[in-house]
């Protein structure tokens, strides 16, 4: 027997042992338990019955809300509100105004400004999006590695920062070519989210204090290391303010298309993509991921087929920690090109809501990541050029969270297909119905 | 259709906001009235992560481009940051709208605005809170509020029944600190020349270190913060932490009503708190004011005159860019002698005959 082959007779032990859990609602959603070899939805159903056609149809239903409430915080609207009954298509085209200039705007600041004189500017905020989603992309697999391992991984934001950190660290005390430079800056930003995720790991394993609490404190101690270390060996010479020196060339992340173009698209957004695939594999292909997985689905029948609880919880939160970290290197070493208290901005939790609308893939959170990101480059322009509020844009970001957390609502909105209630209740249904028709 | 069925049920939902939010007058005539001669001139401010209802200085500079708003008809456009990340594509987005003036709140915003500056010479930039920058189109506004926190720090040592007051500030940075430590040196002043020995908590102007809440946001750790001084004895607090020192109202509020023979107080900064919140009116003793407010509107106006100026502003006593609140509710009970010293210690300030040295403390 090969080892793939005892590890997978493991995760059948595995399965089973969850499936007896739940055993009984099984049997209740499924009258033919022993079909379910042969048992397989369509493709259509299982696209928008399973995560993707859910995630769109949280992210429609969520527009359309957020729609309605930039029309009823419309100015004019409130005012034209006030004789809706002498003229009520005021009220509905100034909130129709309202709305769509918004989502317009929303789209040109993006995606494509179709306004802009020239192609370059016009194609500008797409490049715009990609850049705002590196630190999103790697925040949002670290959060999404730790869930498919059983972990909910709240440390991102601390990781990011301590990445940012060694990162720092780094740029403003070497001085090498660089090539050297920038592979110090990403093994600093790997390293230093690794420790503060392997921590939290750490802790759990040997102590099973909760991995919640455990990275929300050291989220805290972060924050302060972070203030601490920039009134002292990271602050600018001269400077009294929290911020530390301008990165020297060598040690930031070059541009994509040179500095010629405005586009701020550096190589870090191909670190980022080479992560996804590296998540890819980790999880789907090899070993190690899917002793992960094995743990996520059910620690206690993991530990029974011999894999290591313990070892999976402090693996995956370094792996974890060091993607967190790599988005915080590449953000003072890429974008930023300066380090200030501000660097983790709200990327740690956005990760969140971003591993959750990409359901925990590696692709999905590639996608929902780049989603996020229109939303961060979008809603700057959107509040700029139409003066809708740039909560909104976290509001919409919220309402889709709500949705995704919230299947069955999203279903019955959207008529999706139910995957755990196959059209097979209906037939049967209808196979009953004509029963009692034909009595 | 199902689809239909939910435009229709769009529609009338937006009636029923509609119904909600309304009443039924009459429609006006259709009339397209601008009434500004100005309005070819743009303005533009963009914010730090504290937003524009900070109650602090994102929001007051906000304030002073309302006023210009109002007062020369001009057009406005304003841009909130949710995070570091998004300053330079704040600015930058606002010159491509084609702002006459920018102005940037906060020394975060320092580093973007001398890039995006020196990127777009024909734009003209003010920063708040930050001297750093040196360009011919940008230029800075910054206070010297130690000078008004000394004479808080004096009014208070005189006020208080305890002998103890207390500060605390948001962040150990320097735009906070330098009130502090006015403010301790303004106590330390009195205690001098009265010979008394009152005590300040949460800020120790020699070591540079005393009691922070850590953010700009958190009004429980305010709270917490001021029942802590309240109960080590302390009797009037500065909190110097935009809205975080709403906690401190509150928490001197309920303190009051426990100890009505005991009352404390607070001092506000950056606006007169007295206006500001207008439900604690009663135990608001003075503010130290930053008028940011004038200074950005003063700004506009040169620019808009064709006058504009990279000479750093410097608020000061002098100047009146900084200054105390009056007393309001407590006028009767400071004495006629304090007033009076606190004239005397104004213009000794301001002729250099008391000097007040702080970290991060603006110069030309």
């Amino acid at each position: 027997m090969s080892v793939e082959e005892t590890l997978q007779a493991q995760e059948g032990l595995a399965a089973s042992a969850t499936a007896l859990g739940t055993a009984e609602q099984k049997t209740k959603d499924n009258p033919n338990p022993q079909m379910g070899e042969q048992y397989r939805p369509s493709l259509a159903t299982r696209i928008l019955g399973g995560g993707v056609g859910l995630s769109i149809g949280a992210m429609i239903a969520a527009f359309i809300v957020g729609g309605l409430l930039i029309a009823v915080t419309d100015s004019k609207t409130q005012q034209a509100s006030q004789y809706f009954f002498a003229r009520p298509s005021d009220t509905l085209i100034y909130g129709w105004r309202a709305a769509s200039e918004a989502y317009v705007a929303l789209f040109q600041g993006s995606i494509f400004n179709f306004e802009a004189n020239t192609f370059v500017r016009q194609i500008n905020p797409l490049f715009e999006t990609l850049t705002v989603s590196i630190p999103l992309i790697l925040a949002g697999l670290a959060v999404a590695i730790a869930f498919r391992t059983g972990l909910f991984n709240i440390g991102a934001q601390g990781q990011i920062i301590l990445g940012a950190i060694f990162a720092t660290f780094v740029a403003i005390n070497f001085n090498f070519p660089l090539v050297v430079t920038l592979l110090l800056i990403i093994i600093g930003g790997l390293l230093g989210g690794a420790i503060w995720g392997g921590l939290v790991g750490l802790l759990k394993a040997k102590t099973g204090a909760h991995e919640v609490i455990l990275s929300i404190m050291l989220n805290y101690i972060a924050v302060y290391l972070l203030q601490y270390l920039l009134k002292n060996s990271l602050q600018r010479p001269g400077n009294t303010n929290p911020i530390s020196p301008i990165f020297e060339d060598n040690a930031i992340f070059p541009r994509i298309f040179g500095d010629g173009t405005p586009f701020r698209l550096h190589w870090g957004f191909v670190l980022a993509l080479a992560a996804v695939f590296f998540v890819s594999w980790l999880l789907n292909r090899s070993t190690i991921g899917f002793r992960l997985r094995a743990v996520g689905a059910n620690p206690g029948a993991a530990k029974n087929a011999g894999i290591s609880v313990s070892a999976g919880y402090i693996l995956v939160m370094s792996i974890a920690g060091a993607l967190a970290g790599l988005a915080g290197a590449l953000q003072v070493s890429g974008t930023e090109k300066v380090l200030n208290t501000g660097v983790a901005a709200s990327f740690g939790f956005d990760a969140i809501t971003v591993a959750l609308l990409g359901r925990s893939t590696p692709w999905g959170t590639f996608f929902a990541a780049l989603l996020y990101g229109a939303f961060r480059a979008g809603g700057t322009n959107m509040q700029v050029s139409t003066g809708t509020p740039i909560d909104l844009v976290l509001v919409v970001q919220a309402l889709i969270v709500l949705f995704i957390a919230a299947p069955p609502l999203v279903r019955a909105i959207f008529r999706l297909p139910d995957p755990a209630k196959p059209r097979k209740k209906s037939a049967k249904k209808k196979a009953s119905q004509k029963a009692v028709e034909a009595k | 259709m199902a689809t239909r069925s939910r435009f229709a049920a769009t529609g009338s939902l937006l009636g029923i906001s509609a119904l909600l939010l309304a009443g039924c007058g009459a429609a006006p005539e259709e009339s397209a009235s601008d009434n500004a001669e100005n309005s070819d001139y743009m303005s533009c401010i963009v914010s730090d992560e504290g937003g524009f209802d900070d109650k602090s200085f994102n929001e007051n500079s906000y304030n002073g481009l309302k006023a210009a708003e109002e007062d020369y008809g001009i057009t406005i456009k304003d841009a909130e940051s949710n995070g570091a990340d998004q300053y330079n594509s704040n600015v930058t987005s606002m010159v491509q709208q084609g702002c006459n003036s920018i102005i940037t709140v906060g020394f975060a915003l320092a580093d973007t605005t001398k890039q995006v500056a020196a990127e777009n010479p024909d734009v003209h930039f003010a920063i708040v809170d930050d001297g750093s920058i040196e360009a011919d189109n940008v230029r800075p506004i910054v206070y010297d509020t130690a000078q008004a926190a000394f004479q808080a720090g004096y009014v208070a040592a005189a006020q208080t029944k305890t002998g103890k007051v207390a500060t605390y500030g948001g962040a150990q940075m320097p735009t906070v600190t330098i009130f502090m430590d006015g403010f301790a040196q303004g106590v330390e002043y009195y205690n001098e020349q009265k010979n008394a020995n009152v005590e300040v908590l949460g800020w120790d102007t020699e070591k540079q270190t005393g009691t922070f809440t850590g953010d700009f946001s958190d009004q429980t750790k305010g709270k917490t913060n001021t029942q802590n001084f309240l109960d080590q004895g302390a009797d009037i607090i500065m909190p110097v932490a935009g809205p975080v020192g709403a906690g401190t109202l509150e928490a001197v509020k309920e303190h009051n009503t426990k100890n009505s023979d005991q009352p404390a107080s607070v001092v506000w900064v950056d606006a007169d708190g007295y206006e500001t919140n207008p439900d604690y009116q009663d135990i608001i003793l003075t503010s130290v004011q930053k008028k940011m407010k004038e200074a950005v509107e003063s700004t506009i106006k040169d620019d808009m005159d064709g006058n504009f100026t990279s000479e750093k502003y410097i608020g000061t006593l002098e100047n009146d860019g900084v200054g105390l609140a009056p007393f309001h509710n407590f006028e009767d009970q400071v004495s006629d002698e304090t007033k009076s010293e606190l004239n005397t210690i104004k213009e000794d300030i301001i002729s250099g005959k008391i000097t007040v040295e702080t970290e991060g403390q603006p110069t030309n």
